[in-house]
């Protein structure tokens, strides 16, 4: 077992090498930041004198090898924009897109594991069939498009609910509903192909055979067992919906680690962007690894594969 | 004394590919069950066996359907009953024992939870009284300290402990009759032979009656009081073990009986030619004939009747058919029966 964890961390410190090698260099291509903080027209002394203030008149490698350093300790840097730490801005948005991905996650349950479940249990129906066509529209109508439509139909024509912004609940709505949308599909077809393996089974078969109310079997024992990769599933999402939320954080200009990522990148400022997926890495890493680490305590067959 | 189950005239079928397709997986099917006794239903796979076992308790998949014949248990006939009313009967007063041990048990919830359900269902037990009623269980197919082992879950439990589980969850409801589906065909053959003894002695225990399905004569003659043989569908012979254990009149019975290992005999082991056939292209009268080594000229045409050979021993072949025998049989007919004999 501590064979299993050391190896899988090892991994995990890989990913993250390759990810921070990958967005340093990808942020670069952006093009110079210097031009962006002076003022227009400044001298070009003035822009040397800034590009040495922030470390960017040295080398690439250079560069990436303090960045990195700066990660191990725990120091993100300071964004160009902001003059602030970026775990700072990070950790301030951080409840913001807790909330939006947190009410996200809850309509994606809402609608995909019921509809999921009816479609299993009521296989090849018009259900079953509605269910279909709601996982594929899900997946293919792109989240952005949804949150437009709704903007355009719920605040501009119909004027029930504000078009962005934070606040109330209402705020919340539009949002939620557009970023839920896709995993709200995901969960759905997930539920669905796990209760109808479920139900193909033996257990499943002496169950039925024991005379118990058809609630209990489809609820208690089906649905019980159905749920584990279900809810794998919607923990992976709800890290995804925390930090890549960017587009809908952007038309409903919700204030979200996703927004600070697009600021980031509009303004050219290295540290905040780096800072931001380092974040959103590290996070996901840690979950994937702490899940392959409870699956591999549940599961003997994984924990003793070399 | 009415029989606890009799069965008559049952078809089910299997209707595929927008009623393009019909398997007659069971096709005129009769037996009777009395209290306590055993019946063995042998066959090849894809005889119907498990059909006829689905068809009983009214768990058929949903491309099946029972179009004809009447499940009478206990004067009532089954396969009229509603699935609500069906619910009442399973657990309660017919009990099933599928084949996979490692895979009958819900791997989420705790034995005690698994036994007791059938009782906190049909029989309303609750509280203490239903904890006792495990134990008792549990003790019946002797596991060893119950009180610790209920509180497990099935993956601490071994194959032949699991099997015996549900055992105990069969008899949990107090079943008139139970079915037994190839019971013993993933176990260990020390552990199968343990496990009969124990459903052997539990049956003397309760007088349940049970439907003993396998294709191991072995087991059949350890096992049971009767034999029904099932081919295409169709029982081909039935009556007692020892009637067509000494002098099967069925060519087919005849071949799985010759089709058995015995232990210190130097003869060859016979094994029936060709495959069973497709039930959705039975081929004409005797689905048997293509592969019969005494085939007659009628059997190709002509479907045999049931033809009683003595109080409940029955047969379809025209080679047990009064009357038919001597004048249609030719030549070769005579020499091969002879032989056979």
């Amino acid at each position: 077992m501590a064979r299993f964890i050391i190896r899988r961390t090892l991994y995990a410190l890989v990913t993250l090498l390759i990810l921070s090698l990958t967005i340093f260099m990808v942020i670069r291509l952006t093009g110079d930041p210097v031009t962006l903080l002076a003022e227009p027209g400044a001298h070009a002394e003035d822009l040397d004198r800034i590009r040495a203030e922030w470390g960017l008149d040295r080398s690439w490698p250079v560069q990436y090898l303090t960045f990195a350093k700066n990660v191990f300790t725990g120091d993100l840097g300071k964004s160009f924009n902001y003059d602030m730490p970026v775990s700072t801005l990070y950790f301030q948005r951080l409840p913001n897109s807790l909330e939006l991905a947190l009410a996200a996650t809850l309509i994606s349950f809402l609608i995909g594991i019921p509809a999921g479940l009816i479609s299993a249990v009521k296989v090849n129906s018009v259900w079953d069939n509605t269910g279909k066509v709601i996982a594929l529209f899900g997946l293919a109508v792109p989240g952005f498009w949804l949150g437009l439509v709704m903007i355009l139909v719920f605040s501009v024509w119909l004027g029930w609910l504000p078009t962005s912004g934070q606040g109330s609940w209402q705020h919340l709505i539009m949002p939620a509903v557009a970023l839920g949308w896709y995993f709200a599909a995901s969960l759905l077809r997930l539920t669905r192909s796990s209760m109808l393996e479920v139900l193909r089974s033996e257990y499943i078969k002496l169950a039925r055979l024991k005379g118990l109310p058809g609630y209990v079997v489809i609820a208690v024992h089906a649905f019980k067992n159905a749920l584990i990769p279900v809810l794998t599933l919607a923990g992976v999402n709800l890290v995804v919906m925390i930090n890549a939320a960017v587009i809908i954080e952007v038309i409903f200009a919700w204030p979200g680690i996703g927004r600070l990522l697009y600021e980031g990148i509009f303004q050219r400022d290295f540290p905040l962007v780096q800072g931001v997926v380092m974040e959103a890495g590290i996070m996901i890493v840690v979950i994937n690894l702490t899940i392959d680490i409870l699956y591999a305590y549940i599961d003997p067959r994984i924990r003793l594969t070399r | 004394m009415a029989p606890l189950l009799e069965v008559r005239d049952l078809q089910t079928h299997y209707v595929t590919f927008g009623g393009t397709r019909v398997v007659k997986a069971v096709e005129g099917l009769s037996f009777t069950l009395r209290e306590g006794e055993t019946l063995g239903i042998v066959g090849e796979s894809g005889s119907g066996k498990t059909t006829v076992c689905q068809s009983i308790v009214g768990l058929l998949p949903a491309a099946a359907c029972i179009v004809g014949g009447s499940i009478a248990f206990e004067g009532r006939d089954l396969a009229q009953l509603s699935q609500r009313e069906m619910r009442h009967i399973r657990g309660a007063q017919i009990a099933m024992i599928l084949q996979d041990p490692m895979a009958s048990l819900n791997p989420l919830f705790s034995i005690y939870r698994q036994v007791a359900e059938p009782a906190y269902y049909h029989l309303a037990v609750r509280g203490r009284s239903l904890r006792e009623r495990v134990r008792e269980l549990l003790n019946a197919v002797r596991i060893p300290s119950p009180t610790m082992r209920m509180r497990e879950y099935p993956h601490q439990m071994s194959g032949g402990m699991r099997q015996r589980i549900v055992g105990a969850i069969a008899l949990a409801g107090g079943p008139k009759l139970i079915i037994a589906d190839e019971p013993t065909t993933n176990l260990d053959v020390t552990i199968q032979a343990q496990y009969l003894d124990l459903l052997k002695e539990l049956q003397e225990q309760t007088g349940v009656a049970i439907v003993f399905v396998t294709h191991n004569l072995g087991i059949v003659a350890r096992m049971c009081d009767k034999l029904a043989v099932m081919y295409a569908g169709k029982i081909v012979e039935a009556g007692s073990v020892r009637e067509l254990f000494d002098t099967a009149r069925h060519p087919y019975t005849q071949a799985l009986l010759g089709s058995m290992p015995k232990l210190g005999s130097k003869e060859k082991l016979l094994a029936i030619p060709g495959q069973p056939p497709d039930l959705a292209t039975l081929p004409p009268g005797c689905a048997f004939h293509p592969r019969c080594p005494e085939a007659l000229p009628c059997c190709a045409t002509e479907e045999p009747g049931e033809t009683q050979i003595a109080g409940t021993w029955t047969a379809r072949c025209w080679r047990a058919a009064p009357g038919a025998a001597a004048t249609d049989l030719p030549k070769e007919a005579h020499v091969a029966a002879a032989v056979g004999n």
